[in-house]
């Protein structure tokens, strides 16, 4: 078994109007911030002692699969790390 | 013949929707989720609420209880099935029905009456009604626009899926009648048997006529 950490990213699919992440664009321009675009997204670490790193990804992405991602309106990816 | 009005933690349009319900004339009672769906259940009732502090997303943790499993399974033998804001969320996360209810493009909270318009007449929650009847209901929730790939949307025109849209008093789908961004206006959807129906607004908060409002009585009846 070795320790990981898999960290599961959520975001709205390109296109899907995102009112949240628009009210925070326009809070920082008021704060006097110039940007271009804002994007928010949904992070998850989860810690897995698994076999290898193949099947932390395989667990993690049956998560988002079944629950953290809505996949009408979200993608989503998955990065591994080993964890201390 | 009773219809189950299923409870989870953070439900709270429960026992109003048992209370319209029976004012049409329909037996209802109330359901814990966790006890599983009386074998002689008549009907289901997702109701309206805030399930499990929408955490992650509106209507994702309840979609996950057990419940559903029966829900679905019933459902699909031609069980009718009503999910009701929350419970058109959950009803969507859970797969009842296509699409998803997500943030309003307002981003706001919105507690109002909106104007519908029925587009389609020909199931049991529209029976009452006409085709383009407008009839008015309550809203009153954050995440009810209604998402989906434009492609699917065009099949779910194509199929007559579509229930309810988002009109004005005269039946005008515009952008300014269309109170949370839906696409194509759209209030209320069918699932893949039209005896499945999920909507944002609320026909049991409109059935009593001691507060004035009957408009949604006719959803009701379809438990009848």
């Amino acid at each position: 078994m070795t320790a990981y950490t898999a960290t599961v990213t959520v975001r709205l699919k390109r296109g899907v109007l995102d009112p949240e992440a628009e009210t925070t664009q326009r809070a920082l321009e008021r704060l006097g911030f110039e940007l271009a675009d804002l994007r928010s997204t949904d992070r998850f670490e989860i810690d897995l002692d698994v076999a290898d790193e193949e099947t932390a990804a395989d667990r993690a992405g049956e998560m988002a699969e079944r629950l953290l991602a809505n996949p009408t309106i979200h993608d989503y990816d998955v990065a591994v790390e080993e964890r201390e | 013949m009773t219809v189950s009005v299923v409870r989870f933690g953070g439900s709270n349009c429960d026992r109003d929707a048992v209370r319209a319900l029976e004012d049409v004339g329909v037996d209802a009672e109330l359901v814990w989720h966790e006890d599983g769906l009386p074998a002689e259940s008549s009907g289901v009732v997702l109701p309206g609420g805030f399930s499990y502090g929408d955490y992650l997303r509106a209507g994702a943790m309840a979609a996950q209880s057990p419940i559903l499993d029966d829900v679905r399974e019933r459902a699909s033998e031609g069980l009718p099935v009503l999910g009701v804001c929350n419970g058109a969320q959950i009803g969507c996360e859970a797969k009842l029905t296509p699409g998803a209810f997500t943030t309003n493009a307002s981003a706001r909270f919105q507690c109002e009456h909106v104007h519908v318009r029925v587009e389609n007449a020909d199931t049991p929650w529209t029976a009452a009604y006409d085709e383009g009847d407008v009839v008015t209901l309550p809203i009153a929730h954050g995440e009810g626009r209604f998402e989906i790939t434009e492609e699917r949307y065009d099949e779910l025109v194509d199929a007559d899926r579509v229930l309810l849209r988002y009109c004005d008093e005269d039946g005008n789908v515009t952008d300014a009648a269309n109170p949370n961004g839906s696409r194509g206006a759209v209030a209320g959807i069918l699932g893949e048997r039209e005896t499945v129906a999920v909507m944002m607004p609320h026909p049991e908060r409109a059935a009593l006529p001691e507060l004035g409002l009957t408009d949604g009585r006719g959803v009701l009846e379809a438990f009848a």
